[in-house]
């Protein structure tokens, strides 16, 4: 049996060993932030992020997830507690229909933990391989930077200026 | 009645339509407003003209508020809360919400055509100020003062001396059951305090906080998984299939089978998609190369039968001067929801209840309980709000699936998505579309002589009729295909904005509607007028050129309409046009939506590389005019995924096809916009109208936004580009040629 810790908890995984991550976090756990979206790894809405890095949960089985540090956006805080990256997404009201945002809010998580400096350019680029059909990037990439901004040290966001 | 060769080649299981020689249906596209309002009352007050359909409130002083039209991500919610708080004089938290729903709310036909604020929310502000007034009346009554000495408070009538009541003890069980006056007493919006706010929207916390936001992540108790085997083409016939392989799976509850429509119950999600998946492999199929050829689409469309219409005929044509002609086609475009359509059936008590996230519960309610054979009174539907849909996506046919699907395991909600290839496959597609203008400019800059034939099929084939949905088709007692529904000019279906606004002295405007349907097709945000408003926009702007003429000043010299005007001047403004140095790469159009709606102009700079053909957006700066405003940040919110979403639909896309099958049936198939190609600033400026009507707005950029971006590509390449999408390698080769 898998055995993984989910948003700081250790959880043992009834699935078998090739269901896809994804599943698992909907069905057993009960979670909703991870999306079917394509179950192909082409939109980024299933992303969470594993020991640090962004991956599609769809196409990721939940093997490999075993023993490793899984967050998703349940993770990240709640409606009454919002974490930065969550507050700054409802500051910059970065959602219309919102089905793409936590798969996003996932992969700039990761991207901001590894890279608190990360520039337009590199957030831009780190996104790449998520879809949003509403066109709300412009919002996203507002969110991403506030949250940047609130979460670096104020020295450093100044001198990033 | 004859069928044409195609419906009869097609069998059964067709979907591809033929019935040339069906009338119409008349009807709207929100399905409601047809004919003279019955009543005088404003909005959808017209329809359902007790205050309680609209406002309840309860002994304890809670107040609902009631919609029968649904949140799609556009903020509707938000908006009509603050119309409701505005004029009830209540904080917004205070009030709940229950949106379209069969069981509990008035039917507002389809949340579509930009027409929520409108209707609904038109409806509630004047309920709502009714309300206020008969609870105020109340007070007056019980307290023995003139109603002109009361004020409302947080939920309360003030009166001297400290004097103050509850909405909830004013409240008894009859005062709210009135039918709306025509005239209400509204808050004038000098005094709005909460209308014309930029409040942030309800739905959005739980959307990223991982809450119960969709339909999607609804999970009632006992909830079984199911999945559709969807046939590999438009009228496949299912031949052959081992269900009882399938059957015998752990975890497996029931295979459905029902002439070709197929189905899997299972206990858990990744159950039943490994279940469809055995299934499908199982499947066997007879295919009809029925559809026409991808490469020549245009012609194949301006071949099919057609009923001609000429909308708009004004002027003698012929005039002399400068010719600009063109012939604009666009492909088949898919909604491409983010989330596959999803619906939740449960068979009880013999009737069905399904949260679905249709844009018309109702309708579908018709349909879902001809498709079962109950009295609709046996039916509910439930909104839920799902992934955004742009229009008519898969979500009525999926909660066809589900009902089906549930009806053979009573008692158990079963939840079914669809596939991404499914969504892909299967959603009714904005349609492929040709429109042809020839236009003539005089030496001194003014047009002259205008002709826009416009070629389309159906934008309109939502339920109603269980026939619009695939499962309808696929059993094995199908029913007849809905007859095809030409929209009706002002609004207009294909014809969409073919008529300029533009103060041209003569137009002839001719409307080719297509009774067949090559590829399933429906509503897709603007219907025609995205093509209409592209052609119409880069021949204006030829025709500029043509005669020497700046683009917005010609425009604006062509302009009678004084808002129309206004915005165009305050895009122009706001990006600099015409200021500095010219660059190449520039492009601006306008359109009022439907000619009834938001007025919209969009200015765009580009860069183009030329050793690629790929466009890189620098600028886009829009201007709206959408009469009053609710959330100014809700409007530039709506505006900004218009521009975006246009700009996908102008430089990548294209639904792909062979002469059986859909081939473009994941995201690689059928590519949209990647952060990569999104512009590097966007800006909208609202033109305030305070006090004026509120005008739809969440499709008013689609047009603008297409026509600007394609006039920015004529401006930096010095070629015009008229069969969209305009893709890398068309401007590539354009630039070579
Ligand atoms: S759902 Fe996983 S990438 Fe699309
Ligand atoms: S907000 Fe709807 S898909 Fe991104």
């Amino acid at each position: 049996m898998t055995s993984m810790i989910l948003n700081g908890e250790r959880r043992a995984v009834r699935a078998a060993a090739e269901t896809p991550l994804l599943y698992v976090l909907r069905e057993e756990f009960g979670l909703n932030a991870a999306k079917f979206g394509c179950g192909l790894g082409q939109c980024g809405a299933c992303t969470v992020v594993i020991d640090g890095e962004a991956v599609f949960s769809c196409i990721t089985p939940v093997m490999l997830a075993e023993n490793r540090q899984v967050t998703t956006l349940e993770g990240l805080g709640t409606a009454e507690a919002p974490g930065p990256l969550q507050r700054a997404f409802i500051d910059a009201q970065a959602a219309q229909c919102g089905y793409c945002i936590p798969g996003m809010m996932m992969r700039a998580h990761a991207l901001l933990a590894r890279d608190p400096d990360a520039s337009d350019a590199a957030i831009r680029a780190e996104l790449e391989p998520h879809l949003c059909r509403c066109g709300t990037h412009m919002r996203i990439l507002r969110a991403i930077r506030l949250a940047a901004d609130a979460m670096r040290p104020r020295s450093t966001a100044e001198a990033g200026r | 009645m004859t069928l044409s060769r195609r419906a009869v080649l097609a069998g059964t299981g067709a979907l591809v339509l033929a019935f040339s020689l069906l009338p119409a249906r008349a009807q709207t596209e929100t399905g409601k407003g047809e004919g003279p309002r019955r009543r005088g009352l404003p909005g959808s007050l017209d329809d359902t003209p007790r205050l309680d359909a609209w406002i309840r409130v309860a002994p304890d002083g809670a107040v609902t508020v009631l919609t029968g039209k649904a949140e799609l991500g556009q903020g509707l919610k938000t908006a009509l809360l603050q119309i409701a708080a505005e004029e009830l004089k209540l904080p917004l938290a205070r009030l709940s919400l229950v949106t379209a729903d069969t069981g509990r709310t008035a039917d507002e036909g389809y949340t579509a055509a930009s027409h929520s604020v409108q209707d609904s929310g038109t409806a509630i502000r004047h309920a709502a100020a009714q309300v206020r007034a008969l609870l105020i009346g109340e007070a007056a009554r019980r307290l023995d003062v003139p109603a002109e000495r009361l004020r409302v408070r947080d939920g309360a009538v003030l009166g001297p001396g400290g004097a103050r009541i509850g909405y909830g003890d004013l409240v008894s069980d009859a005062l709210l059951t009135a039918e709306a006056q025509p005239t209400s007493p509204l808050t004038p919006a000098a005094e709005f305090a909460v209308i014309g706010r930029p409040v942030p929207r309800i739905d959005i916390p739980a959307k990223v906080t991982g809450g119960t936001a969709y339909l999607q992540d609804l999970r009632p108790p006992g909830l079984l998984h199911a999945r559709v085997v969807r046939p590999p083409s438009y009228g496949a016939v299912l031949t052959q299939v081992d269900a009882a392989a399938v059957e015998r799976l752990p975890g497996v509850i029931a295979v459905v089978r029902d002439g070709t429509f197929l189905g899997v119950v299972a206990e858990g999600e990744w159950t039943a998609i490994q279940a469809m998946r055995r299934l499908a492999a199982s499947a066997r199929w007879r295919e009809t190369a029925i559809l026409p050829d991808a490469a020549d689409l245009p012609d194949a469309l301006r071949a099919l039968p057609s009923r001609d219409s000429t909308i708009l005929e004004r002027g003698a044509p012929g005039a002399a001067g400068t010719i600009v002609e063109g012939t604009f086609t666009r492909p088949y475009l898919a909604h491409g929801s983010i989330g596959p359509s999803c619906a939740i059936a449960e068979w009880t008590d013999g009737g069905a209840t399904v949260w679905t996230h249709s844009q018309g519960v109702f309708p579908l309610r018709r349909a879902l309980a001809g498709l079962l054979h109950l009295p609709e009174d046996k039916v509910r539907c439930i909104h839920a709000e799902g992934a955004g849909c742009y229009g008519q996506n898969g979500a009525d046919d999926v909660a066809a699936d589900a009902a089906l699907l549930a009806r053979a395991v009573p008692g158990r909600p079963v939840r079914v998505q669809w596939m991404r290839e499914q969504e892909h496959a299967w959603e009714p597609f904005g349609p492929g579309m040709v429109a042809s203008v020839r236009a003539a400019v005089t030496p001194d800059g003014r047009v002259a002589d205008w002709t826009h034939e416009v070629w389309s099929q159906s934008h309109m084939m939502r339920p109603g009729p269980p026939g619009a949905l695939l499962a309808a088709r696929e059993i094995a007692e199908p029913f007849p295909p809905a007859p095809p529904v030409a929209l009706a000019q002002p609004e207009g279906g294909g014809d969409r904005n073919a008529i300029p606004l533009y103060a041209f002295p003569t137009a002839k405007i001719v409307h080719h509607f297509l009774p067949d349907m090559p590829l399933r097709g429906s509503s897709m945000r603007s219907l025609g007028g995205y093509l209409n408003v592209l052609a119409i926009e880069s021949t204006v702007d030829d025709l500029a050129r043509a005669a020497g003429w700046d683009p917005v000043a010609f425009r604006l010299r062509h302009l009678t309409d004084a808002r129309a005007s206004a915005v165009v001047e305050a895009a122009a403004q706001r990006f600099g046009w015409g200021r500095g140095a010219p660059r190449a790469g520039r492009g601006f159009a306008f359109a009022r939506y439907k000619n009834l709606e938001a007025y919209c102009a969009v200015a765009v700079e580009i860069t183009v590389d030329r050793e690629t053909g790929q466009v890189g957006i620098e600028r886009v700066v829009a201007a709206v005019d959408t009469g009053e405003v609710v959330n100014p940040d809700g409007v530039a919110n709506q505006i900004e995924g218009g521009l975006l979403q246009a700009t996908s639909w102008t430089l990548f896309e294209r639904v792909a096809f062979d002469r059986t099958r859909v081939a473009s049936v994941d995201w690689s198939a059928y590519p949209i916009l990647r952060f990569s190609a999104v512009p590097r600033s966007v800006e909208v400026h609202i033109v305030a109208q305070p006090d004026q009507p509120f005008l739809g707005v969440a499709e008013a950029a689609q047009g603008p936004a297409g026509a600007a971006l394609a006039n920015a590509i004529r401006d930096a390449t010095g070629r015009r580009l008229r069969d969209l999408p305009l893709t890398a390698g068309k401007i590539k080769a354009a630039l070579g040629a």
